[in-house]
């Protein structure tokens, strides 16, 4: 049962990574589609950011004191001013780590 | 004119700072289903069929805990429907291709290689053979999320939990868009979203991963409709 699970899960995800490819024409696509396309990943990825810096895990809101919203604040000056994915997620991480480690013992 | 391989490679490149969080992502993927219980052969097969690191916990805890198959299989299509709009936005690049190679790639399309693909592409629309670089993206990913599962399988979450490395998911996603904060339309969707998923993270099913953007699509929708 749980083979069969997967597989079907595997296949509805396939699916969905196909169907703009493959099944539809772009041509269908108006122009007004084509304009509001450009804001996808400003509209897919904050919901993954937001709930993963302000819940914790047990999906209630952390404190404003949650060394994760420290972190995130420096990842995003950093992030902006540098522009580089790597010196992003490091400089998110070792504050995060040093607040942890550091500033909570 | 860039050869085919140099292209790949460029992918390649695009994406490996991205290993930051992958990596671990991976790790501890395989760990959970250990876990949770699963035979490791089960627990792999859901990186080779299913190949997306959230959908993947989620479907393994759900049915740990004695959800039935339906649940945990309306939440893996419901967290991963959002690839239907990377799928969308990259047919742009892939629309001369085959069938078949379409049906080919299509596997390999996730979050960071889209993100990446598409910053890169967006700047390079005169490139021939751009699906080279959405592939580049997109095999290594799933290069590095097979081995890394692999080893969680195998050795067990040899990560200390201390690190609270799980962090590095939301930070590798912030990398993806912090540039766009540079423009004040991108930033007003993103809060949409944001805000959005704030409120509707309760939603069923995770929802909120497809509802959220939805909503700030729509209010991008409205903003150029004002523009204008």
């Amino acid at each position: 049962m749980t083979w069969i699970s997967i597989i079907i899960s595997g296949i509805v995800t396939y699916f969905s990574r196909m169907a703009m490819v493959a099944l539809i024409d772009r041509e269908m696509l108006g122009t007004k589609v084509k304009e509001v396309l450009n804001y996808v990943p400003a509209a897919v990825f904050p919901a993954i950011i937001f709930p993963g810096v302000f819940f914790n895990d047990f999906g209630s809101f952390v404190e404003i004191t949650d060394p994760k919203i420290y972190g995130a604040i420096v990842a995003l000056v950093v992030g902006f001013y540098s522009r580089s994915v790597i010196a992003t997620i490091v400089s998110g991480l070792l504050s995060y780590w040093f607040i942890i480690f550091f500033l909570l013992r | 004119m860039l050869s085919k391989s140099k292209i790949f490679f460029k992918g390649t490149v695009a994406v490996l700072p991205h290993m930051l969080s992958v990596i671990p992502f991976g790790i501890i993927t395989g760990a959970i289903g250990i876990e949770l219980g699963f035979d490791p052969i089960l627990v792999y097969a859901t990186s080779l069929i299913i190949f997306g690191g959230a959908s993947q916990i989620i479907f393994m805890q759900l049915l740990s805990g004695g959800a039935s198959s339906l649940v945990a299989i309306t939440s893996v299509g419901v967290i991963n429907s959002r690839h239907l709009l990377y799928g969308a936005v990259l047919s742009e690049y892939l629309e001369k291709l085959s069938f078949i190679k379409k049906l080919f790639i299509s596997y390999f399309i996730v979050d960071q290689g889209f993100a990446e693909s598409n910053k890169y592409l967006k700047q390079n629309k005169n490139l021939s053979n751009p699906h080279y670089y959405i592939l580049g993206t997109g095999v290594t990913l799933w290069f590095c999320w097979q081995l890394s599962t692999i080893s969680g399988i195998i050795l067990g979450s040899f990560i200390p939990e201390e690190l609270g490395l799980k962090f590095a998911i939301p930070l590798t996603f912030l990398a993806i868009i912090v540039n766009d904060l540079r423009k004040l339309d991108h930033v007003f969707v993103m809060l949409v979203s944001g805000f959005a998923s704030l409120i509707l993270f309760d939603a069923p099913f995770k929802s909120y991963i497809i509802l959220s953007p939805i909503v700030a699509l729509i209010a991008a929708f409205i903003m150029l409709r004002l523009k204008k």
